[in-house]
This record gives C-alpha cells, sequence and structure tokens, in this order.
C-alpha cells in the first residue's frame, strides 16, 4: 500500500467564491482525516483573511465560463451579489460554512494559517488587517520550511 | 460481510471496519472500537457527543457534521479535535455505530 499523505500546503493565490473555497475545503479535509494543513494566502485569496472582506465575497459572474450563462447578463447591476446569496444558501444546505466560519472552522481543527509577505506588502495591509487566526505574514522561503516534508498544492 | 466479535457481541462491518447495522451497536462495542482507534477510555464527554450523533443519526439517517455539532452546543470544533483526535468525524462515527459520513466537510 502507498504511504498516506502527513502533511498538505495549500496556496490560495485567487479571490472569489470558487477561488477560495476549493482551498479551504481541501484543508478542512485535510484536518479530518488527520493529516497536518497549513494555508498559504497569496495576491487575491488574501480576500479570505482580510477582516473587511472575508465576509463579502463574491462568485464572479462576469468572464466566468462557468456560469453557464452569457456574460451580458453578469454585468446587470446585483446580479453578483444575486448568484453569490443563491450558491451561499445552497452551500449551506450542505454544510459548506460562508468564508469567515469556514476560517474558524479549519482554524479550530488545528489548520495553520499564514499571509503571504510580497502580497501583504503590495495591497499596503498590515497584521491587525487580518482575521485572528491568522498566524503570520511569511515570505516565501518560510513557506516552503514550513512546507517541508509534505505536499504543495497551488489552487 | 465481514463480521467482528467484541466481547460476547458480534457484530456486521463494512471493508473499513463501521458497522453497518446500527441495531448491533453497544456501549461495549464502542469502547472496544475507541481503543482501536487510539481512543483509552470513553469519557463523558466523549459519550455526550456519541448520544447526540446517535440521536441526530436515527432522526435524520445522517452522520452530523462536524459543522453541526460545533453549532449544536454539544461540543466545539477544537474539543472535536482533541477527543478524538487524527479524524473526528470518522472516529466518532466508527465509534457511535455509524456508517462512514460521506460529505466533503
Amino acid at each position: 500500500m502507498e504511504d498516506k499523505i502527513k502533511k498538505v500546503s495549500i496556496v490560495v493565490s485567487r479571490g472569489g467564491l470558487d477561488g477560495v473555497y476549493p482551498g479551504l475545503i481541501m484543508a478542512n479535509g485535510a484536518r479530518m482525516d488527520g493529516i497536518e494543513a497549513n494555508l498559504f494566502f497569496t495576491f487575491f485569496g488574501l480576500d479570505a483573511i482580510t477582516r473587511k472582506r472575508m465576509g463579502k465575497i463574491k462568485i464572479a459572474t462576469v468572464g466566468n465560463p462557468g456560469m453557464h450563462m452569457p456574460s451580458i447578463l453578469g454585468i446587470l447591476p446585483g446580479f453578483s451579489a444575486f448568484a453569490t446569496s443563491m450558491m451561499l444558501k445552497t452551500m449551506d444546505k450542505i454544510d459548506i460554512p460562508p468564508v469567515p466560519e469556514f476560517i474558524e472552522m479549519v482554524a479550530d481543527a488545528g489548520c495553520k494559517l499564514y499571509a503571504c509577505k510580497a502580497s501583504v506588502d503590495m495591497f499596503k495591509l498590515k497584521k491587525e488587517d487580518f482575521c485572528p487566526q491568522v498566524d503570520s505574514i511569511i515570505n516565501v522561503g518560510k513557506f516552503y520550511e514550513i512546507s517541508a516534508g509534505g505536499q504543495i498544492i497551488f489552487t | 460481510m465481514p463480521q467482528r466479535q467484541f466481547g460476547p457481541a458480534t457484530v456486521d462491518i463494512d471493508e473499513e471496519g463501521f458497522l453497518t447495522d446500527f441495531s448491533q451497536w453497544t456501549r461495549e462495542v464502542a469502547a472496544a472500537i475507541a481503543k482501536e482507534e487510539g481512543i483509552a477510555e470513553l469519557t463523558p464527554a466523549h459519550w455526550k457527543i456519541i448520544e447526540y450523533m446517535q440521536k441526530e443519526f436515527k432522526e435524520n439517517g445522517q452522520v452530523p457534521s462536524i459543522r453541526k455539532l460545533n453549532k449544536s452546543g454539544v461540543t466545539s470544533t477544537k474539543e472535536l479535535y482533541g477527543l478524538f483526535p487524527g479524524g473526528p468525524a470518522k472516529k466518532a462515527a466508527k465509534i457511535s455505530g455509524m456508517k462512514k459520513p460521506e460529505g466533503c466537510v
């Protein structure tokens, strides 16, 4: 039998619901199976751990072929908010929590959360701008150090 | 179908050791499975969770998720991971005599 995966470090590089959820689900799922997990938020992925933004993450309705509809509809005012609210309702029914609750859940499950130094500098953010679950702001070198001995997954 | 003997009780299990017939579950079976899963003794805190999960399972036919357990007020996510280390939802379900949880969260 193959060796079991013992540790994963997951990079969340995209914003928007479809950018943020896969990484959160994979990290949480890892912890549910006793696998050590780290989450590293970079670029627009930082929205998921930024206090002001984490509760307002939406699904992109423009330029998103996965929406299965003409982009012209997606530009209608309020359409993204509507699609987001529909999607969050559906997810809530299958027990996938909204982003802020999910961040709390995955942190309580023992997953460590980190923010990317380069992105933090670029967006002129500070440690205080992040939710309390964020362990620290780290650079790429530190990320590799933390990920040593495990798998790295980029989302 | 595979079977296992736990003391006087014989139970039907699936290939991963989850009971396939909830009615065969006893507290002694639970304690024996817990030992195999690395939990030396089931404390009152464990039992509170097991009883809640079984109540939910009987009512809905579904193994409650970690989120649901956290929201129930019976336990918290942190406590759950502490009490059932290395896989709380699956271990708690196995010890409670229920099928393996199917959800992703």
